[in-house]
């Protein structure tokens, strides 16, 4: 398996080629519309979407994907907006990490996500690199779909047959593998309202700052309702029913916490790799989520 | 597949070269408009060794193709300064000894010159943050940190 | 900033912090490295490299890459084997080693990830990627060797012929080790290891080759380190006389002991271009480099230590074990006589035995990077000592003080640990001031209180390591200074290479001083064939030690040379003359003539060619304090602070002394705390890219202290200065399992292993807490 972003590339497993960084041959367009983008990306069934392209050209340099066509989509605007619909966030495909950095909106109707940026990659690469073009790379360990998993966002995917929305939990369906069908773009992330009530933490450890995370938590808590993720720990990020399930309709005390945290360590499977155990990812799960429910629910855990 | 031309402005100047669409940015600059200035030091995005001012802002330009680069301002190393006219940060990276073997220092330069047209009075602990995204095997970077909040205090100076 | 050195003369530019005149060129995109030379006609290399560990090669088809338009040529084994000569050992000759050399491309053989196995000559370097997935390999694969264990129980053997897959195995020692072990009050053994890491200079590797037919003459751009041995090397396997090739050296982004050793490449590119009569361009990849260019440290270590109940260390024995990879390259068994060698370090200790495996397994070839041997042997050594020091109830800044070598002591044999070396000495030092020094820069006392303390689930611990370096030596180094005509300045052309450490600023500052002119008026040319008809290179921290003296010899010889001249000049042939502030005065003081006057009037060339040798090497020695903080529950690690005291004996250039230390600490914490080159069990490389291999950056270390000392000159050398480039690294592993072991000290874990990550130290205590039944 291999992942890009940016710097944030890593290989697990066999290496294909190790000779190679110059990307093969392929063509290249750049619509003006999105519909010209569609027409195009239904013509040619090797063609490829080209948004950021920080994870993606990577991956192109060192011959892991031979796109006929890139269908470079950096220049539909109607894709860059951040907005504000029915009181949720909705961001563009080409919305750039640095456009979230910079959006009071977003610091705003998304605490959790303006914060987490700040783990996202480097600063050369958050100018670049989108929304849209991480979600479709689909790192396990990357931190923007995590977020827009434990937010239940919504991915809306556009193709000349039409378009469908699906929650974060169908879009992405593994390591490196969305629902994107081959004629699709995806076109926008929708998160619903943020309560203004709702209390959130996140934790990761990384082995540098910018890394992919070894392994990354989050939870989200609203009255009568505690969401618990974590990420880096399987094949994509997941919400931990178990651990959730253990919170319900109880107060978040001391003990709650950590019978919460104790699951969740339980509830993953995680990989060993160069970076880090298996045993030490699931160890982390506890430690982490035990963190994110402490300082979200300021509830003193003296452990 | 057939080379396109490429216009773009570069270092304030109006310049046209050929691509085919996978020619990267970085060697589209290289090699098609001579400036070596950008160093290549991993062609995967992670070293920084490439980053170019791209209508503004900081950008590696190995993860770029050149046919992206059309219509565009870009600011590379040799549009900061020259020897006998080194920009502030330039003269303060000479200052503080924060280059060794020289083949990082472009890609910093860039960087660090975007910042701080963004930033004027970066903490050190940010320009930690933002250099993270650079890596240098020479320095330490506690000489670049250093280089870069001198410079950001001359240019404010300068600008009060 | 560092005092002025006091010197036996007054000197102006020896000593001071001159910023480089490197910097202007660097900074504003004016340096000349590798791929920005271009020559007309220019072709582009790819190579083909092995993605088995470990096979046989039944075939290579190259017919379809050879139809691909824009390739010119693919050349495999077919095509060199008539000419083809192994890469010749040029350092550490360890007996055996000769038998496993690397050819500059496989033959019937793959023998690690990355091996060279065709190249690809095309109109693009795009184009020879295109045509390297057109060449068919057909590779029968074979169980690969990843580990001592799988060498020595060969079922599977790397090179057939040989029988066997120890490349070398020697004892040494000094002393009476099993007397001191009889006699000792104490005794502890343990087990540790050190990874496989390198040093990753920010520019790959490079070579740009050009054949002239009507001259007969091949120019190689690209060289580093070592031109004239492998200028050498070259001609012979090209069929040549030395004469007739040139290796030139342009900037250089960085070496550490990697870059510029003679590599497959460097034969494959120049061959490609003879044969083709064009050209011919290589620039190795990221990918390439973590692959290709020579791995390092690898070393493995069962060490005992025996020491009196007061501390007083009676013997040490080692037994080491030391991955060479897949073949024996350039420099040989450094690495492994080195760490043997530097075992019982700065410390006086009379009884040290070494037991040396050396192996094969289907890895990247091993060689030197900064501190070779030295930064693994510090860390077992260091580490031993902090357990002896806490088993013994004494303080560890203590034990260290009882055992280092008095100043009253020097020169201080060190008997013969390396076979191919004669008996060893450290030369000059105060060994126990530079220690004092240390404690006194980190305040110790405040620190070691806080050892083991818990504040807010972050333990703290702080950790002590010595170390001593020999370097400085080598064969002997050439240098030339030409009186340019135009203006009376000095061109002056040195065989040592420069790797970014800013020699065209210190050896100018030498010659400065050496002439008594100004500095600016003085040239450095480095490195290049071109220049000199020997020389050497740069390497071992050599540079100032062999170069440096090289230019105070050939300045001395200039003035003798110019002597007849000035008075032939001046008019008084039988005049004597006296040589101030560069000029020529008659010892009247009646009449005087300076350079630029001399060379106007003087018809032919004024220059000297002079050289220095030395096979005395100079001891750097010093203390690294770590002090971090550990995250109990998650094992991370936070680096608080970091000193390094170092004493090199004469500082040229503070400056830039300063930053050897403060870049050679970070490359060590990368090694301590980050970098691994990591292969799984069927010898497949884990470490590809720079998202694997992990380098420090800006945010990790950002809190270090470095103070380079002059307080005992070397005798070796007229300037008295030793080695400066390669004393931050080298205790920095050592440093970092010292202080991680005591913040762990309430779970009486401790660091036997580098890196040191977070999974590790959370592995330790979790291991700890499970022995210790919580």
């Amino acid at each position: 398996m291999w992942s890009a972003s940016g710097r944030r590339l890593r290989a697990s497993s066999a290496n294909p080629r190790a000779d190679q960084v110059k990307p093969p041959p392929f063509d290249y367009a750049k619509p003006a519309s999105l519909s010209e983008a569609l027409e195009l990306l239904a013509s040619d069934d090797d063609a490829k979407i080209l948004a950021g392209g920080q994870s993606f050209v990577p991956v192109l340099n060192f011959r892991l994907a031979s796109p006929s066509l890139l269908i470079d989509i950096n220049g539909l605007a109607e894709l860059g907006r951040i907005s504000l619909v029915d009181g949720g966030l909705r961001l563009g495909a080409i919305v750039r990490y640095r456009d979230l950095e910079d959006s009071e909106l977003v610091a705003a109707e998304n605490p959790l996500l303006a914060h987490a940026l700040h783990h996202i990659a480097h600063y050369q690469i958050r100018n670049r690199g989108t929304v849209g073009g991480s979600s479709s790379h689909a790192d396990p360990s990357a931190e923007f779909p995590a977020v827009s998993a434990l937010c239940g966002a919504e991915y809306v995917l556009q193709s000349i047959r039409g378009s469908r929305v699906l929650p974060a939990d169908e879009f992405f369906l593994g390591a490196l593998t969305t629902a994107l069908e081959a004629d699709e773009i995806l076109t926008e992330i929708r998160f619903p309202p943020w309560p203004r009530d709702r209390r959130w933490a996140f934790e990761e450890i990384a082995p540098r700052l910018g890394d992919f995370a070894i392994l990354g938590a989050a939870v989200l808590l609203d009255p009568g309702e505690t969401r618990i993720l974590v990420f880096g720990a399987g094949d994509r990020a997941s919400r931990l029913p178990r651990a959730e399930a253990a919170l319900r309709g109880r107060t978040l005390d001391k003990a709650a916490i950590l019978e919460a945290a104790k699951l969740a360590s339980e509830e993953i499977e995680p990989q060993g790799d160069i970076h880090a155990t298996a045993e030490y990812r699931k160890a982390m799960a506890e430690v982490l989520v035990e963190r994110c429910l402490e300082r979200a629910s300021g509830v003193k855990v003296v452990a | 597949m057939t080379p396109r031309t490429v216009k773009l402005r570069v270092n304030g100047e109006a310049r046209e070269g050929q691509a085919e669409p996978r020619l990267l940015l970085a060697d589209f600059l290289r090699h098609e408009l001579h400036l070596t200035g950008t160093h290549v030091g991993c062609e995967h995005g992670v070293c920084g060794a490439c980053t170019v001012i791209v209508d503004g802002r900081a950008m590696r330009s190995c993860l770029m193709f050149a046919v992206q680069a059309e219509g565009t301002e870009i600011t590379t190393v040799e549009g900061l300064g020259t020897p006998e006219n080194l920009s502030p940060l330039q003269d303060a990276f000479h200052r503080h000894h924060a280059l060794q073997c020289g083949f990082c220092t472009a890609g910093i330069l860039t960087t660090m010159t975007a910042l701080l047209k963004e930033e004027p009075d970066p903490t050190p602990d940010r320009v930690r943050e933002v250099l993270s995204g650079n890596l240098c095997r020479c320095t330490g970077y506690i000489p670049i940190v250093d280089a870069v909040l001198d410079a950001a205090e001359k240019i404010r100076a300068a600008k009060a | 900033m560092q005092p002025k050195p006091e010197g036996l003369d007054p000197k102006t530019f020896i000593g001071q912090p001159i910023l480089r005149n490197e910097d202007a060129r660097f900074l504003t995109g004016g340096g000349t490295y590798s791929d920005d030379v271009t020559r007309p006609g220019m072709l582009h290399a790819a190579i083909l490299r092995s993605s088995h560990a470990h096979g046989l090669v039944r075939g290579i088809d190259a017919s379809e890459a050879l139809a691909l338009p824009g390739v010119v040529a693919v050349y495999a084994w077919a095509d060199i084997a008539d000419i083809a000569q192994p890469i010749p050992i040029r350092l550490a000759p360890l007996v055996g080693l000769d038998r496993f050399p690397q050819y500059c491309l496989a033959s019937d053989k793959v023998r690690f990830v990355g091996e060279p196995i065709a190249l690809v000559v095309a109109e693009s370097r795009y184009i020879a990627e295109d045509a390297l997935n057109l060449i068919s390999v057909d590779i029968e694969e074979l169980p690969a060797i990843v580990d001592f264990a799988g060498a020595s129980a060969p079922k599977s053997l790397l090179h057939d012929a040989h029988g066997t897959n120890i490349a070398s195995a020697y004892e040494v020692q000094r002393g009476d080790v099993k007397a001191a072990f009889a006699e000792a009050d104490y005794r502890r053994r343990e087990t540790f290891v050190c990874q496989r890491h390198t040093g990753v200079p920010m520019e790959t590797r490079a070579v740009i080759a050009e054949w002239d037919v009507a001259a007969q003459h091949m120019t190689v751009w690209g060289a580093t380190k070592v031109p004239f041995p492998n200028r050498a090397t070259l001609a012979k396997m090209l069929g040549l006389e030395d004469k007739s090739v040139d290796l030139i050296e342009v900037d250089v982004g960085g070496g550490f002991g990697i870059r510029g050793e003679f590599y497959p490449e460097d034969f494959l590119i120049p061959f490609a271009a003879k044969k083709l009569g064009r050209p011919v361009k290589w620039i190795e990849d990221r990918r390439e480099h973590l692959l290709s260019a020579q791995h390092s440290r690898d070393v493995s270590c069962i060490l005992e230590i025996a020491c009196k109940s007061d501390g007083t260390i009676l013997g040490l024995y080692a037994e080491l074990f030391v991955d060479l990879g897949a073949y024996v390259r350039t420099v040989g068994g450094v690495v492994p006589a080195k760490a043997a060698q530097f075992v019982p370090g700065p410390y006086r200790i009379a009884n040290v035995g070494c037991s040396v495996q050396i192996f094969l397994s289907n890895k990247t070839p091993v060689g030197t990077y900064r501190a070779p041997g030295r930064y693994e042997s510090n860390f077992f050594r260091e580490r031993l000592i902090d357990m002896a020091a806490h088993d013994l109830g004494i303080d560890p800044a203590e034990i260290r003080r009882r055992n280092l070598v008095l100043g009253s002591e020097m020169p201080y044999g060190i008997g013969k640990l390396v076979p191919y070396e004669p008996e060893g000495e450290y030369d000059t030092g105060d060994f126990v001031a530079a220690f004092e020094r240390a404690l006194q820069d980190s305040d110790w006392n405040a620190l070691n209180a806080r050892q083991g303390e818990d504040e807010d689930g972050w333990l703290h611990g702080t950790g002590l390591a010595c170390f001593v370096e020999t370097g400085g030596a080598g064969p002997k180094e050439t240098a030339r200074l030409v009186v340019r005509k135009e203006d009376g300045g000095i061109n002056l052309f040195i065989g040592s290479s420069a790797l970014g450490q800013g020699h065209e600023t210190v050896f100018a500052q030498i010659c400065a001083d050496a002439l008594g002119i100004p500095f600016k008026g003085i040239r450095v040319f480095h490195g290049s064939t071109t220049y000199l008809d020997e020389g050497y290179g740069t390497y071992a921290s050599r540079a100032i030690v062999m170069g440096g003296s090289a230019v105070l010899n050939t300045a001395e010889t200039l003035i003798e040379t110019m002597k007849p001249l000035a008075a032939e000049a001046l008019g008084f042939p039988n005049e004597a003359l006296v040589w101030k502030a560069g000029r020529f005065e008659t010892e009247s003081g009646g009449s005087s003539i300076g350079l630029a006057e001399l060379a106007a009037a003087t018809a032919q060339e004024i220059r000297a060619d002079g050289s220095f040798s030395s096979t005395r090497r100079t001891a750097s020695y010093g203390t690294h304090v770590a002090h971090v903080a550990v995250d109990r529950r998650t094992g991370k690690i936070r680096l608080i602070d970091y000193y390094v005291v170092e004493d090199v004996g004469r500082i040229i250039n503070p400056l830039i002394v300063h930053g050897q230390a403060v870049g050679g600490v970070v490359q060590g914490l990368g090694g301590a705390f980050l970098e691994n080159l990591a292969y799984d069990e069927n010898g497949q490389f884990l470490a590809g890219s720079f998202a694997d291999y992990l380098m420090p950056t800006a945010t990790d270390f950002p809190s270090i202290h470095c103070t380079s000392l002059e307080l005992s000159r070397a005798p070796s050398n007229p300037l008295g200065a030793k080695g400066a480039g390669e004393g931050g690294t080298t205790a920095a592993g050592a440093a970092i399992g010292n202080a991680v072991s005591a913040a762990l000290r309430k779970y009486g874990a401790e660091v036997h292993e580098l890196p040191v990550t977070p999974s590790k130290v959370w592995s330790l205590i979790a291991q700890a807490k499970a022995a210790a039944g919580q």
